[in-house]
């Protein structure tokens, strides 16, 4: 499938089950006094994918970054997988080895290889026999087809490359959910498509997927939601046919006359 | 705008082609980093002018040395009256310079030690050597404190057991938590150390007493004595150093504090103070009878010196890092400790290097500072050398060995820590 391409409204909803992955309920954060989100009320269920769009400093990356608790919200409740994030560090640690997070600027380790980028998660935190997790990451690795470069640095490599590497890394630790945090903002344009079909596959195979984004073209390919934010609130949420071609509110439609003019 | 033939179309690659002649070899070399121009023409010239005349000046000093007399007037005679250097006093006292009033019998033993110290690093120091031989290094300690010092091989072994003791209440008490579990490992090695160790030294000794004569730290001296300083110092200080500069990176607002005052503290304290405060005020708030040794006392010091100096050195490592690394690492679901283990240390370290092995260098040369509490370090005993009346009035020859020595020592970690960085570079910057 070629991200842009398909429009149709009713995109397949195979997948998509009843069970909820993520149930996001009154969150509110603050950064001292400044007020980063505002009741941001959401579910995911499993299966789903979600594109949140927004323009920066809106509070989509602050709001996914949530989900796995690398930042802590002050009110409101965040189950994932049905286990509450609190200031309990098992759940914490338990939360985060079942969602894996692609960042913007990769965060490969620069000092391990690829291939032991990839299987550091799995032997230290799942305790994976070493073969078995060397035999995991080859696999994701061949997915994102970059198998060849496994015994490379991470700086010897294309940033395309890199945030494949990225995606095969979090693979690697059998993850429910995927968050994507602006993955290919980093990239040159034509390094992008490569991650962009890596995650287009990624979304046919069913994972659940939280998409920070500003690749339209591949909302309206892959999503079944479309999230909008503006001042740390959700504003609009809807199907990406709809969301594109009938948005509701007035700061919606000027968000996407502006990315999608040019 | 191209009338008529618009579109330009490159059919195949052009060949490529050798540089110029003045632009390859020797001539490019000589050209671009000697005479350039001609102010770099003359300071080539002036700079080899000035080498020639130094080399022309102490060359008939060094090369007249004399090797071979028993005092500083043999020397003299020798020479009557030509211009040289004479090294006989470095023949005569060399053994002086490396072990002090160590006894010459005994000479073996610290030979032996720096011998199986080389080989307790050499697994430390490069990854091809197997991995298995880091048992050895864990070992040395004890072996070669035994071997030093003398006395019964009990008294490191049950130090050791101290250790075992203190691993085994961790593993059990594991499940209460890691900090719970820490704290009563170290309360259980503690009190196997203060009221079971010695019992169970000594009615071991008794049994089977596996002792070399004792050695006490007054007769040691010169090059072991800085050696042993340096090299204690500077394998307690990292490992420190580390944990006091996650401390003071930490979260929590009592260790922060804690490591903030500790660093700031023995920072602005003259190091001279702190070895007077080991020599001197030590024994008075230790309880009456204990008798700390001096040596001891002065490692120990040396050690908090080095290790302030280190965590500030790895928390600017630590500050280089980019925040993206600590949120992948707990993203992949690494708790604290793996990931500063695994992810953030690697790198940390690997930055600080520069800062790191420069501390090593200033630690090893401060241990010559003991010389103010009346330990013998080289240049004690040089001193002492040129008090006696074989030798008084002999200065450069003595201090030439004494800081060709130390040059070695210290140019030898200087090289291997540039092989450490070319080694752990894979940034590919």
């Amino acid at each position: 499938m070629e991200p842009g391409i398909d429009n149709e409204t009713g995109r397949s909803r195979a997948g998509v089950s009843e069970e909820i992955a993520i149930r996001i309920e009154a969150m509110n954060k603050w950064y001292g006094s400044y007020h980063a989100l505002r009741d941001i009320n959401l579910s995911v269920k499993s299966g789903e994918r979600i594109v949140v769009a927004g323009p920066s400093g809106s509070g989509k990356s602050t709001m996914i970054r949530c989900i796995n608790r690398l930042e802590e919200h002050q009110s409101g409740r965040i189950f994932v997988d049905g286990i509450e994030l609190s200031s309990d560090l098992k759940n914490i640690d338990k939360v985060r080895s079942e969602v894996g997070m692609v960042f913007q600027h990769f965060n490969l380790f620069p000092h391990l290889t690829i291939l032991e980028n990839c299987t550091l998660a799995p032997i230290w935190v799942r305790q994976t026999p070493r073969n078995e997790a060397i035999q995991t990451a080859m696999h994701f690795l061949e997915k994102v087809k970059i198998p060849e470069q496994a015994h490379k640095y991470p700086g010897q490599l294309s940033g395309g490359q890199q945030q494949r590497v990225a995606i095969a890394r979090s693979l690697c630790m059998k993850p429910k959910i995927m968050l994507f945090d602006e993955p290919t903002s980093a990239l040159d344009p034509e390094m992008i498509k490569e991650v962009l079909d890596t995650m287009v596959e990624l979304a046919e195979e069913g994972m659940t997927m939280l998409c920070v984004t500003h690749e339209m073209a591949f909302a309206q390919a892959v999503a079944n939601r479309v999230i909008f934010m503006d001042q740390g609130q959700i504003v609009e949420e809807n199907n990406p046919h709809d969301f594109f071609n009938n948005p509701q509110s007035g700061r919606t439609r000027l968000f996407l006359s502006q990315i999608l003019r040019h | 705008m191209i009338d008529g033939n618009p579109a330009f179309v490159r059919g195949e690659l052009l060949p490529a082609r050798e540089p110029p002649a003045g632009e390859k070899g020797l001539l490019k070399l000589c050209r671009e980093n000697f005479f350039r121009d001609w102010l770099s023409a003359l300071l080539t010239v002036a700079s080899l002018i000035a080498v020639l005349l130094i080399v022309h000046s102490l060359s008939p000093w060094l090369f007249n040395a004399v090797w071979n007399a028993r005092s500083l007037n043999e020397c003299r005679e020798i020479l009557n009256g030509a211009e040289g250097a004479c090294f006989a006093v470095i023949r005569d006292r060399w053994a002086q310079l490396l072990f002090g009033f160590y006894p010459p019998t005994q000479y073996w033993r610290p030979v032996l030690a720096f011998g199986l110290m080389l080989a307790a690093l050499a697994p430390i120091l490069f990854p091809s050597v197997p991995r298995r031989f880091l048992l050895f290094s864990t070992v040395f300690p004890g072996l070669g404190y035994w071997l030093i010092w003398g006395g019964s091989l009990w008294l490191p072994l049950t130090a050791y057991i101290g250790l075992a003791v203190g691993g085994i209440a961790m593993r059990l008490t594991a499940r209460l938590g890691g900090g719970i579990a820490a704290g009563l490992a170290f309360i259980s090695a503690l009190t196997w150390w203060l009221v079971a160790s010695g019992p169970v030294t000594t009615a071991l000794a008794q049994l089977l007493p596996l002792a070399l004569a004792t050695v006490t730290s007054r007769e040691m001296g010169g090059f072991l004595l800085s050696i042993v300083i340096g090299v204690t110092g500077i394998s307690l200080s990292l490992p420190l150093g580390i944990v006091l500069a996650l401390g003071r990176r930490s979260t929590m607002p009592l260790v922060m504090m804690l490591s903030v005052v500790f660093i700031e503290f023995i920072r602005g304290v003259p190091l001279i103070t702190l070895l007077f405060t080991a020599s001197l005020l030590l024994n008075s708030f230790l309880p009456p009878g204990t008798n700390f040794d001096l040596i001891l006392r002065v490692i120990i010091m040396v050690t908090l010196f080095a290790t302030a100096y280190m965590a500030e050195v790895i928390r600017g490592g630590l500050a280089a890092l980019p925040q993206g690394q600590h949120e992948a690492a707990e993203a992949l679901g690494l708790d604290y400790w793996k990931a500063q283990r695994l992810v953030i240390m690697p790198q940390a370290l690997k930055i600080s290097i520069p800062g790191i092995v420069n501390s090593f260098i200033g630690l090893f040369k401060d241990t010559t500072l003991v010389v103010f509490i009346g330990l013998l370090d080289p240049i004690a005993l040089s001193n002492s050398i040129r008090a006696t009346t074989d030798w008084q009035g002999i200065y450069w020859e003595l201090f030439i060995f004494i800081g060709g020595l130390f040059f070695l020592l210290c140019f030898g970690m200087s090289r291997y820590s540039m092989h450490l960085e070319r080694r752990l570079k894979t940034d590919h910057r």
